[in-house]
């Protein structure tokens, strides 16, 4: 091994560089691909609905309930932010309904999805990541291999499909309460009437931003649920490796949801 | 009848398989010694297609393991039992959930009555009392969790049964009490066994045949008397211990 460090040190210039930018292209392409044989094992597995469907309504239950209060608390402060600062820089400048519009569409189109994208990357692509890696070090995944039971149709297709149906809801849940606290922080701190408000916001208001708003949430949703299961799934073995691919899922999640806002919003919204 | 012929299995640079032949026949049990960390668990993987061999064959049923499809693999696996070393229970199910998951026949896995006698019959086979159903893994025993785990393994009725060092981490009258579950389901259950461990006493016990692994190769196999009068010095040194505990005991 020494022997072969050694040797790759010596090598010239010209075929290190090439190797050191080769290595890491090839480690991202072998994930991409065993990712794809993921989707592919996951597509499989979709008529084994016995198996997957209670545990749906499981997982279901797990992102959605269990996450309600944190999402609530995050998008409701986010809206009296918003509020707050759109008074403090319009303030005497446009007219006052205009802060409905502000609150409405900051919520709607970024805050909403994006916030809500980000805390349940925390909250649920740690768990996932975790109990997963740990079942794979474990040897619960071999276990369920061996019974002759599909790991997908178990494990990985519930929590994936919980995350399509509920972080959508979350996002809208997250949207009406941002709207709220972000109306209710307007009128009691920059004096705005309800009907201004209520004018403000119906006035720059297109259906599609809801749409829009839901679109991201769904590939929030999936990215958020996808991720932390593939890391998981294949963490290696430890507690170092649960660590190691707990870290990895929160990260990947967050910064995809980043790069992926900014790639929604370039193809969706007409500029 | 399981058969490795000339299996070969290295992770990276490490060769922990190195041409490994290896045979039971229907209705033997047979140990599998050899020290901590030379791929004991790895020949029983391949045995239930959870690792693929870089080269050689693993037939099981006259079925090349390596070589079966998705669904052949899985009726396949069905057929086999696999004791995990740390039991490997999922931890979010009680054990009632665990050994009802071993139940491998769908419509048996669906019909609540028939689950519910099974899980009972099971857990009766390896000497646990009915009440432990309830309870989740983390309130078990380091012993428990192995015996639920053998529980789970033999729920679907399976032809074979291998287990994954038995006796790993229990004290001496545990170990001698695994030891006793294992012959008494060799009987009760007439399959055929697979015993990877490194407790030579227990292995002698409980096995029809030994082999020892050393190096990535299969270095003896033969009856306990055959290992007892085996003049190779990795053989004699590995089995020095024991002799010595033994010897002292009588």
């Amino acid at each position: 091994m020494e022997q072969s460090i050694s040797a790759t040190a010596e090598l010239p210039i010209h075929i290190r560089a090439p190797r050191a930018i080769a290595q890491p292209v090839l480690i991202v392409l072998r994930h991409v691909g065993r990712f794809g044989m993921l989707v592919m094992e996951m597509v499989r597995a979709l008529p084994d609905w016995r198996n997957w469907l209670p545990r749906t309504m499981d997982q279901c239950q797990a992102i959605g309930y269990g996450s309600l209060f944190i999402v609530l608390l995050t998008s409701g402060f986010a809206g009296a932010v918003t509020s707050l600062q759109a008074g403090y820089q319009f303030t005497g400048s446009v007219p006052l309904y205009v802060m409905g519009a502000v609150v409405a569409e900051s919520i709607i189109l970024e805050l909403g999805p994006v916030l809500t994208g980000m805390v349940l990357a925390g909250r649920i692509g740690a768990r996932y990541a975790a109990e997963l890696g740990t079942m794979r070090v474990t040897e619960q995944i071999d276990a369920l291999e061996a019974l002759g039971r599909n790991p997908v149709s178990h494990l990985l297709l519930p929590r994936i499909l919980a995350g399509i149906l509920m972080v959508p809801a979350l996002v809208m849940l997250a949207n009406v309460t941002g709207l709220l606290a972000g109306w209710w922080a307007a009128k009691s701190a920059l004096g705005i009437t309800d009907s201004d408000f209520i004018y403000g916001t119906r006035y720059f208001f297109r259906t599609f931003d809801l749409w829009y708003s839901l679109i991201k949430a769904e590939v929030f949703g999936i990215v958020i649920t996808a991720v932390p299961c593939y890391v998981g799934f294949t963490a290696d073995s430890g507690a170092e490796g649960v660590g190691r691919a707990t870290t990895s899922a929160v990260v990947i999640s967050t910064v995809s949801i980043l790069v992926l806002d900014t790639l929604l919003a370039k193809l969706l919204l007409p500029s | 009848m399981i058969e490795l012929r000339n299996v070969r299995k290295s992770f990276g640079t490490q060769l922990v398989l190195d041409g490994v032949d290896f045979l039971v026949e229907t209705g033997q049990t047979v140990a599998l010694l050899g020290p901590s960390g030379t791929g004991k668990s790895v020949l029983l993987k391949h045995i239930v297609g959870l690792m693929r061999p870089d080269s050689g064959d693993v037939i099981v049923d006259d079925m090349s393991v390596p070589s079966l499809g998705r669904v052949e693999l899985t009726e396949l696996r069905k057929r086999i039992g696999y004791a995990f070393q740390m039991g490997a229970l999922f931890d979010s199910m009680t054990v009632y959930e665990n050994i009802r998951l071993g139940i491998t026949d769908d419509r048996q896995y669906r019909d609540k009555v028939f689950s519910d006698d099974r899980v009972a019959e099971c857990l009766r086979q390896v000497n646990l009392l009915p009440d432990v159903a309830r309870k989740m893994p983390a309130e078990l025993s380091g012993g428990m969790r192995k015996r639920v785990g053998i529980a789970r393994a033999i729920a679907g009725k399976p032809s074979y049964i291998l287990y994954d060092e038995p006796t790993s981490g229990l004290d001496p009258v545990n170990a001698d009490s695994m030891d006793a579950l294992i012959e008494q389901l060799q009987h009760e259950l007439n399959v055929t066994s697979v015993v990877v461990s490194h407790d030579v006493r227990g292995s002698f016990k409980v096995a029809d045949r030994i082999a020892l692994l050393h190096h990535g190769r299969i270095r003896l196999v033969g009856t306990a008397e055959e290992f007892v009068q085996a003049k190779d010095e990795v053989v004699r040194e590995f089995l020095e211990r024991d002799f010595q505990v033994l010897e002292a005991g009588h």
